[in-house]
């Protein structure tokens, strides 16, 4: 079980504390009426799938129950960093 | 005779015989012996049969790396465990033990005729063979292979045991209790960490045990590691499995091993994190491959010394070894010095240390170098070997009635691998070795590949004349797979480890390969003609042995498997009869039985009495979300398809929630409150699920809108009311509240108290009569329905369960989210457009129901159905056909979702999503079921009260 390191609370935790939600740094766009259907598919559906490092979405579900932002490593399920949401990209 | 006790020696106290049975006979033994021990003393040389050819099987090794020795244990009702190694079970007084996969008997078994048929049954035989015709393989050939192959038998009765389960932290966990694990363990106890030592023999020592010139270290250490307030050493403690972060699983038994069962546990899982981890597992000796290598009484050297030394057991009483590394050279002395005569000292090398030669002649050993045993006389036990030069010559056969392998050393690299780290090949060790860690781990002793055993040879299959097609040398004995298996699954083209290995089922038993894994990589590099580091490893996978299911569920199972959830008022349905159902976790009162009636009788009454007079249903397991703040409107008309913003304080709306692709995902009343204040109510099984999407846009896509959400599930009880004397029944009850058509309208919220409680009192309804839900605070709901109850006594007030409520909502047409969607179906598609906010320029999913196939005609679309026969009843779930003379398969265009006998209309009614529904009404369709193809039409699905005069009353 992973332990996991919740930005808001500042400490790691097990994995059972957290769900994950997807992946990271991908917007709602502002006004998706003026998407086309190309572009609103993209955002719906098109994810990455990367061999290694991954920036992905938990939420600290029975903790705090904050979303934060993650980079994990998809080979050897490393987290490499925890961050809170809206901070960029890292 | 074969095994016998020794005069002196070994650990056993010989101050305490015992007695057990083993196949329904009487055997003797000593505190401290495993059953292999006692039994092997007793002259018991056979022990099972093999998985697939029957043959019979003695004992390998000495521990938890036994292939051959697997027994049942009984001890009582339940209490059956099967496929135990009986050198892993603590023998106790009065055991009953027996041996499986043989019928009649363990010495004359009719399985084995398998094994004069062995020609037939290569490698991959079950998938070459019992291809076809593929109804065959159902009715004659699994049941066939089942009985034939396998392993003990399941246990038939329900586990009586608990089994405990704890969290444990420490800062260095050792697993392994040999001499390098406690070398570790007082290295580190001076410090002020937290050691927790495990070990999965009864005793602390490892290795050491079987080495008597060990026991007064062993003894002082153990003695120091006990003062040691920081260390906590945990015996009969299997270490099954290593996960991320330094989490390893272990399972302690606890009880096994006595002989009268104490109350407690029988088993405790340990889930430990450590902040560092020693693997100190040490090394498991290597069989060699030879023909009739698997005949009771070839077993490994070590395990030799271990059974003579540790248990004061000889193996035989005239033993060979069969030699390519120093070690069984060393291991044939010790047993010489302990009493046991050695036959002969076969190495396949043609020149050892002179050491060991000089060594061997002091003691009178013959020995014979550049030698191999070519095979092996005896069906039941050893009665004999034959030798040759390696070049096939000069054979002679050798009387013995036991043979020793020695094939040097495998790394029990498992829990290391389980960790993720890499492995290193040794050419010197013929072994992998650990490489680079994945986790704060280390490895010492003989599981680092750091041993004082001695020089070695790795021989893939031992020289032999004899034609290697006819060769019954065995790699993986648990499995029944030999060198002859391997190089076929080469010859027939598998060329990656990973495929030899599941075509041959090579290491893929309970044992996991740990006496096979590094024999049959060598067989399958030579015959691939590349290194065995080209050919790669299989993966080591939990459990390192095998492990109980009961120690693994712990206390969830049952009741306990996961939370029943009561709502205050369930107490009363109970006393009064009610029969639940499971809805998510909820338990929930389906319907109120009167005596003589069934479920059809009593859901047909409930709905009588809530058309005519009034009903009353506990609908508490609502979900509940309170969206307080001054952007909460903004926030709810972004989320929802409908408009929030207009919504005046005091009303109600329905409420449809989609998912950003367009598709329904919950629904609910909610009601305004206050300007910034709101009483959401989402579908009893998605309060969880639509709380977490709400948060994920509120945190992440829109943090500067200024709203909080609570969940509020369980703060209300929720008393439903319904039905045209609802209204009678609420009013002398409620105070400061007018609950007169003008005053208090259909979709209104007001609050007040009822009977003194404070409530927020909706005016909603799910079953299309006069209704109204009254929400209390949860502590009072039972007391509020027990005063209702007796208030609506005059007009036979009639509780009603969830099926009634399923009748009453379907006849008005209101779905069920879940049940009539299906994650596919869009507002259009379930006919509930006017829910969507035409005018909103965004909502979560709104552009997606732009998408080129959410307007593509032919969608799946939900309507009702009446059938032709009013008395047919559809099921849920039947498939729907245009043409039902179409020959099979037939074309489905749609299911039926929800279905019910209707007693206000005194016939069935039915949903269904059907292939573009919404253009085919008047049209029949039809529904084959076994024996009756049903003929319905597509219809409106406002089946009752469609003008809605009911409710606004």
């Amino acid at each position: 079980m992973i332990l996991i390191h919740c930005p808001y609370c500042d400490e790691k935790r097990a994995e059972l504390e957290f769900a994950y939600a997807g992946q990271a740094h991908i917007a709602r766009p502002l006004d998706p009426s003026t998407l086309s259907d190309e572009e609103w598919e993209t955002y719906l559906f098109i994810r990455n799938n990367p061999r290694g490092r991954h920036h992905e979405r938990w939420r600290h579900i029975h903790g705090c129950g904050r979303f934060f932002n993650a980079v994990r490593d998809t080979v050897t399920d490393k987290f490499e960093t925890t961050y809170k949401a809206g901070e960029p990209r890292k | 005779m074969t095994g016998y006790r020794l005069p002196t020696g070994g650990r056993v106290n010989r101050a305490a015989p015992l007695t057990f049975r083993f196949d329904g006979a009487s055997f003797a033994g000593f505190e401290g012996d495993t059953l292999a021990s006692a039994l092997l003393a007793s002259g018991v040389q056979l022990f099972g049969r093999s998985f697939k050819y029957h043959r019979p099987r003695g004992l390998v090794g000495s521990g938890s790396e036994e292939p051959n020795a697997l027994v049942s244990v009984t001890r009582g009702p339940g209490r059956f465990t099967p496929n135990l190694r009986a050198t892993n079970i603590d023998l106790y007084q009065g055991m009953d033990a027996s041996s499986q996969n043989r019928w009649p008997s363990l010495k004359f078994d009719l399985g084995g005729i398998n094994d004069r048929l062995g020609m037939f049954f290569p490698a991959g035989f079950y998938n070459k063979t019992f291809m076809w015709p593929r109804s065959f393989w159902e009715k004659l050939y699994e049941p066939v292979i089942r009985r034939m192959a396998g392993l003990g038998q399941p246990p038939s009765e329900i586990d009586p045991d608990h089994y405990a389960a704890t969290y444990a932290h420490c800062d260095l966990l050792i697993i392994g209790a040999g001499p390098a694990g406690i070398d570790a363990a007082l290295e580190a106890a001076s410090t002020n960490q937290r050691i927790i030592l495990i070990d999965e023999q009864d005793e602390a020592g490892g290795g050491a045990l079987s080495d008597p010139s060990l026991w007064p270290w062993l003894e002082r250490s153990l003695k120091a590691l006990a003062a040691s307030p920081n260390v906590t050493v945990l015996t009969r403690t299997t270490a099954f499995g290593y996960f991320h972060d330094n989490f390893v699983g272990a399972v302690e038994r606890l009880t096994d091993h006595l002989a009268d069962l104490p109350e407690g546990p029988r088993e405790k899982l340990w889930r430990i994190r450590a902040t560092d981890v020693i693997l100190a597992q040490g090394a498991i000796e290597r069989p060699l491959v030879f023909d009739g290598n698997d005949t009771p009484g070839v077993m490994l050297a070590s395990a030799a010394k271990v059974f003579a030394l540790r248990y004061g057991v000889a193996v035989g009483e005239s033993v060979a070894l069969m030699a390519s590394h120093d070690s069984g050279w060393n291991d044939a002395f010790a047993l010489a010095g302990a009493g046991v005569s050695i036959a002969a000292i076969i190495d396949v090398r043609d020149a050892v240390d002179d050491a060991l030669l000089a060594k061997a002649s002091a003691l009178g050993i013959a020995v014979r170098l550049g030698h191999s045993v070519i095979g092996v006389r005896g069906r039941l036990g050893v009665k004999a070997i034959t030798v040759a030069r390696n070049d096939g010559s000069a054979a002679s056969d050798i009387t013995c009635d036991a043979v020793l392998m020695a094939g040097g050393w495998t790394p029990t690299v498992h829990l290391w691998s389980h960790s993720k780290g890499s492995l290193a090949w040794r050419d010197d060790l013929g072994a992998f070795v650990p490489d680079v860690p994945n986790e704060n781990v280390r490895c010492v002793g003989a599981c680092a590949g750091t041993w004082n055993f001695g020089a070695g040879v790795v021989v893939d299959v031992l020289p032999t004349p004899k034609d290697p097609a006819r060769l019954k040398a065995f790699v993986d004995f648990q499995n029944d797979v030999t060198a002859k298996d391997i190089k076929l699954a080469v010859r027939e083209g598998f060329r990656s480890i990973e495929h030899i290995k599941r075509y041959t089922t090579n290491g893929m038993a309970t044992d996991q390969g740990k006496t096979s894994n590094l024999n049959g990589l060598q067989i399958a590099s030579t015959a691939l003609n590349k290194p065995v580091t080209d050919i790669g490893l299989t993966t080591f996978r939990p459990p390192y042995t095998p492990q109980t299911f009961g120690a693994l569920a712990g206390h969830a199972k049952d009741a306990l498997f996961q939370p029943t959830r009561k709502t205050n008022i369930d107490s009363w349905a109970e006393e009064h009869g009610a029969v639940f159902e499971l809805v998510a976790q909820w338990r929930r009162a389906r319907y109120f039985p009167k005596a003589g009636e069934d479920m059809h009788a009593a859901v047909n009454r409930e709905c009588r009495m809530v058309r005519s007079s009034v009903g009353i249903f506990d609908a508490s397991t609502l979900g509940k979300i309170e969206v307080v703040g001054p952007d909460a409107a903004e926030f709810l008309n972004r989320m929802y398809t409908n408009p929030w913003k207009a919504l005046e304080p005091g009303r109600c709306r329905y409420g449809l929630l989609l998912k950003e692709d367009g598709f329904i995902t919950d629904d609910g009343v909610s009601a305004r409150l206050a300007p910034d204040r709101f009483h959401l109510t989402t579908t009893t099984g998605g309060a969880a699920r639509v709380l977490n999407m709400m948060e994920d846009y509120l945190q992440t896509e829109w943090p500067d809108l200024n709203v909080w959400l609570t969940s509020t599930s369980e703060h209300y009880a929720v008393i439903a009311l319904q039905g045209p004397n609802a209204r009678k029944v609420l009013e002398p009850l409620v105070e400061g509240i007018d609950l007169s058509a003008e005053a208090f309208p259909h979709m209104a919220i007001r609050e007040g108290t009822i009977c003194g409680i404070p409530t927020r009192l909706f005016r909603v309804s799910f079953t299309g009569e006069l209704g109204y839900e009254i929400n209390v605070p949860s502590a009072y709901g039972r007391s509020l329905w027990e005063r209702i109850m007796a208030e609506g006594a005059r007009y036979d007030i009639t509780p009603y369960g969830t099926e009634a409520m399923h009748v009453l909502r379907a006849e008005k047409g209101f779905i069920i989210v879940g049940q009539d969607t299906d994650g596919t179906v869009t507002p259009f598609d379930a006919g509930l457009d006017w829910a969507v906010g035409k005018k909103k320029p965004d909502f979560v999913g709104k552009r997606s129901l732009a998408r080129p196939d959410i307007v593509a005609p032919g969608r799946k679309q939900l309507v009702g159905l009446l059938t032709d026969d009013p008395n047919v009843v559809l099921e849920e779930g039947a498939q729907i056909v245009a043409d039902p003379n179409q020959p099979v398969p037939m074309k489905m265009i749609g299911h039926v979702t929800s279905s019910y006998w209707s007693e206000a209309l005194g016939r069935s009614i039915a949903m269904a999503l059907v292939d573009g529904g919404h253009s085919k009404m008047g049209q029949n369709i039809f529904i084959p079921m076994p024996g009756k193809t049903h003929v319905a039409k597509i219809s409106s699905m406002m089946f009752y009260d469609a003008e809605g005069a009911r409710l606004n009353v």
